[in-house]
């Protein structure tokens, strides 16, 4: 019986007795294995993003909308009608527990000019909370204070993406826009958040206070005490279910919403969001991976070729091992290795070159890259499995030779 | 104590389609230990059959025999692959050296399945090589050595496990005049350090560098010259 050790010899030897043959070999595990790797690091990228964006949009946080219906987790015609009002806020603020922070607002779009610019953007009416809520920071200045608000002041809050247009050359703070026909002033630019989830660059915005845009942006919509959303903050992670149902219940009873009557509002809990962005994006990993490990199969099926190839061109060198005295087991071994670790060496060459790959795709299309020992370790275990699943039968077929007909064999 | 090879009306049938070949029709001979003696006949006599069986290549379909002790009607597959490996040395007519090993390396091999440590392996390799007089071709490879080296190489191979027994099957077969003297001589010598060499040959001239000689004809024994002077 032989040693491990001289086992692997033998593989290694006759492996690089023909190392153009055994590259090519390898090349088609290489293939496949570096492009599971890659697929599988970029759907795990692209997994992160969704979530960290998700995420941006602040912790825990729990969002109520104006009419809609909620049809199995889908969201149909929200923001249609206007039923949602500063009352509804406060009375949330006053009566649920387990809340840190209720920002309602109200969003319109308008025209900002200054500088000789023009600039279209959202403009969203807030209260002061909502940076908390919405767990944005201030780079530069400060966000308006509760007497502003209440003052309905002239003043804004840009975002990065306004500020990187209309003064790319201007200190912003104290700066005079004008804005609908009023001129405000510049006070604080917001920290940049970047996409979001679906895409909208979250830092084109304005923020001012929610009394000024009510009456001097959006006047002419709805009720005057309406607003277009709710934002509230629960304070943990645990809370934000029973916020969900209890801010329903409320606004359901305020709204005089009968038994049996669907909501006239939807309250979207960012949570639940990102577990379903979380199991999509995952789905959609695991088929990638699926199809790039078709390619593996495909290397699987090169490796079985080339062996039996070699196991008919080495005929007299199995016949000549069977008369020295290998046994059966010593043959399959030693050819059902050679088919190993040349898997197992274009698992390694495929992992480096899947992890290039990975990281030049993440790079140019700018997702964070994940790269893991699982994966390394799977990609390894994923090749070293079709080494002997693809060499178990040219293996199988050398230890069956007869050795007198081997020899005889030119 | 008792022969080496004590063969007892050995049959060996193959099937050819409808036909049945009796390679071997009822064979039976000693050989003592330390004997050095030559298997002649034309092609068809029998006589590779009977060196397939001698070496647990082939098992027999009659008959008894029994090698060092071992009733080989009575080994599995990997008892033979044991025989093989310790009991006989293989020196085959066209070497039969794997190219890309060095001659020690190809020496090594027989030690390998027996599971001698390296050390072991390098050291009895190395002496075997100087003693068929490749001292200072260890390193070489079988396309660097002639013809005559390349066999003295399987020799020392075919001696690496220590076996009871050495078969030859046409060992001369591929090499010029000269080279078959060396040779001849070659295992003449190792006969008189111990080893029990059986020849298979087509070559009279061959066989009759050995002391004993048995002729064969149509899967039979038809002369037997020399035996009591073994």
């Amino acid at each position: 019986m032989m040693t491990p050790g001289d086992l692997v010899a033998t593989a290694a030897r006759a492996l690089r007795g023909n190392p153009l043959r055994s590259a090519l070999t390898a090349l088609g595990v290489i293939i496949g294995v570096a492009s599971v790797v890659a697929m599988v690091a970029l759907g795990r990228g692209a997994q992160e993003r969704v979530q960290s964006s998700i995420a941006s949009l602040g912790s825990n946080l729990v969002i109520v909308v104006p009419g809609a219906q909620r049809s199995g987790g889908v969201f149909l015609a929200q923001g249609a009608t206007n039923t949602l009002t500063v009352a509804d806020a406060e009375a949330i603020a006053r009566e649920i527990d387990g809340i840190a922070a209720v920002a309602p607002s109200q969003r319109s779009g308008a025209q900002l000019v200054g500088q000789g610019v023009n600039w279209n953007t959202r403009v969203e009416g807030v209260t002061p909370p909502y940076l908390e809520v919405r767990d944005w920071k201030i780079a530069q200045g400060r966000m308006f204070d509760d007497r502003e608000a209440r003052q309905a002041r002239k003043v804004v809050v840009l975002g990065q993406t306004v500020v990187d247009n209309m003064f790319p050359n201007v200190e912003p703070i104290g700066q005079r826009i004008r804005l609908s026909g009023g001129a405000y002033e510049v006070i604080g630019v917001l920290e940049s958040k970047g996409q979001s989830g679906m895409g909208q660059d979250q830092d084109d915005i304005a923020l001012a206070p929610l009394q000024t845009v009510k009456r001097r942006v959006a006047g002419r919509q709805g009720r005057a005490d309406t607003v277009t959303s709710i934002s509230i903050k629960a304070v943990s992670e645990e809370a934000v279910e029973r916020v969900q149902e209890d801010v329903t219940a409320l606004l359901r009873q305020r709204h005089r919403i009968q038994e049996g009557e669907a909501d006239d509002f939807t309250v979207q809990n960012l949570n639940s969001i990102a577990a379903t962005a979380q199991e999509t994006t995952a789905t959609f990993t695991t088929l990638i991976a699926a199809i790039s490990a078709v390619s593996l199969l495909v290397g699987g099926i090169g490796i079985m070729n080339i062996m039996l190839v070699s196991v008919t061109e080495r005929t007299r060198e199995i016949g000549l091992r069977k008369a020295l005295g290998a046994r059966k087991g010593d043959i399959l071994r030693q050819f059902g290795l050679e088919a190993v670790v040349l898997s197992c060496a274009g698992g390694v060459v495929g992992l480096v070159i899947g992890s290039l790959a990975a990281w030049g795709l993440t790079t140019a299309i700018d997702l964070p890259l994940l790269l893991g020992l699982d994966t390394g370790l799977i990609a390894l275990g994923f090749s070293a499995a079709v080494g002997v699943i693809f060499g178990a039968y040219p293996a199988w077929r050398a230890a069956q030779l007869d050795p007198i007909e081997a020899l005889r064999r030119e | 104590m008792a022969a080496l090879i004590e063969a007892h009306d050995l049959v060996k049938t193959y099937r050819m389609g409808e036909e049945t070949i009796h390679a071997l029709a009822g064979v039976s001979f000693t050989v003592e230990r330390g004997a050095y003696m030559a298997i002649i006949g034309p092609s068809g006599s029998g006589k590779s059959t009977l060196m397939n069986v001698l070496g647990g290549l082939d098992k027999p379909s009659g008959g008894a025999l029994t090698i060092d002790g071992a009733d080989m009607r009575a080994l599995d597959d990997s008892g033979l692959a044991a025989f093989r490996n310790r009991t006989i040395g293989f020196v085959f007519q066209s070497f039969n050296l794997l190219p890309r090993l060095t001659a020690l390396q190809n020496v090594e091999l027989p030690m390998i399945y027996a599971g001698t440590d390296r050390r072991t392996r390098r050291e009895r390799a190395s002496m075997l090589l100087e003693r068929v007089g490749l001292g200072a071709r260890k390193g070489h490879r079988p396309t660097q050595l002639s013809g005559g080296q390349q066999q003295r190489v399987a020799i020392a191979r075919a001696l690496a496990n220590g076996p009871a027994l050495v078969l030859a099957d046409e060992p001369t077969g591929a090499l010029d005049t000269a080279t078959t003297a060396d040779i001849l001589q070659l295992f003449g010598e190792l006969n008189a350090e111990g080893a029990t060499i059986v020849l298979v040959t087509h070559e009279p001239d061959v066989a009759a560098a050995t002391r004993r000689v048995i002729e064969m004809r149509d899967g039979a024994i038809v002369a037997d010259r020399g035996a009591r002077a073994a």
